[in-house]
């Protein structure tokens, strides 16, 4: 199975988006601007994805990043109250020592990777991975699935803890025992 | 193409994202350095699939991968949150006191 002259070009091509969107991201000079960039930079490596074979997780990848930038829209209405876009920003801080550092991660991550003897590749990849995937997880791999799962959950109640402005604790009270409630402003018909 | 190529290219991508993560100082910029490392990740586990194990296996690997990135965005939304509620401010700089 292999993915043809077109393929390997388009892959390439998406290769250098990929990596010129993720910089784009920290260079241009407004947080609009650096969102639109690394939703570029995630559908090139999703497009990758997709050529590569692996269909679902290709579209997954796309589908996640497109809802990401969604909330992130939201999240920059809700808080910043203007059009984002139109703020120009530059806020870092120890940028040499950041860069440095990333080009040192860099480079001993690409020496690993030319001397590493990487083995020929075992077996061949299945006809429909999608299927293949689907039966590994109600299969062998169930118990991934349901860790992840947990996480996920937890994930969801710690976000919503966090993200709550005012629960039932701040109004009962630890004990919940608390009446009436400690409201800013009295409920009922004022009787 | 080969395996090393692709996982150069993927390096690169995690390399950014690091000094993004490293850099910035508002905390969803620092999410989206943190964002393009997984993206890395995820081109790099998506390379030694097609490159090195075609199996289901390569593939739960990934799902693991996009689930740590959900979660890492759902967390940082939240914490974002929580930081300009209770201090009217989004830069990691303004919440030193919560490292360690």
């Amino acid at each position: 199975m292999s993915i043809g002259l077109l393929g390997t070009v388009v892959f390439w091509m998406l290769a250098v988006i990929a990596v010129l969107c993720g910089a784009a991201v920290f260079r241009v000079d407004s947080m609009a601007r650096a969102t639109y960039a690394l939703a570029v930079s995630f559908i090139a490596v999703g497009a990758q994805v997709l050529i590569l074979g692996l269909s679902y997780i290709g579209v997954i990848t796309v589908l996640m990043m497109i809802m990401e930038m969604a909330i992130m829209a939201v999240y920059m209405i809700m808080f910043m109250g203007m059009n984002p876009a139109l703020m120009p920003m530059n806020m870092v801080h120890g940028n040499k020592a950041a860069a440095v550092t990333a080009a040192g991660v860099f480079a001993a991550l690409a020496t690993g990777i030319l001397l590493a003897p990487w083995p020929d590749r075992a077996g061949v990849p299945d006809p429909d991975p999608t299927a293949a995937l689907g039966e590994a997880l109600i299969g062998s791999k169930m118990l991934v699935m349901i860790v992840v799962s947990a996480v996920l959950l937890a994930t969801v109640v710690a976000a919503l803890v966090l993200a709550l402005p005012r629960g039932r604790y701040d109004r009962f009270g630890d004990d919940l025992r608390r009446r009436p409630p400690a409201d800013p402003q009295p409920g009922g018909v004022g009787r | 193409m080969t395996v090393q190529l692709v996982l150069l290219v993927a390096a690169a991508l995690f390399s950014v994202g690091l000094y993004g993560a490293l850099s910035q100082q508002v905390v969803v910029m620092v999410m989206m350095g943190l964002e393009l490392m997984i993206n890395g990740v995820i081109l790099a586990a998506v390379a030694c699939y097609w490159f090195l194990t075609p199996t289901p296996t390569a593939q739960v690997v990934l799902l693991v991968v996009i689930a740590a990135m959900t979660v890492e965005m759902a967390m940082g939304f939240a914490v974002a949150t929580l930081l300009h509620r209770s201090r009217n401010s989004d830069m990691t700089d303004m919440a030193t006191d919560l490292s360690g």
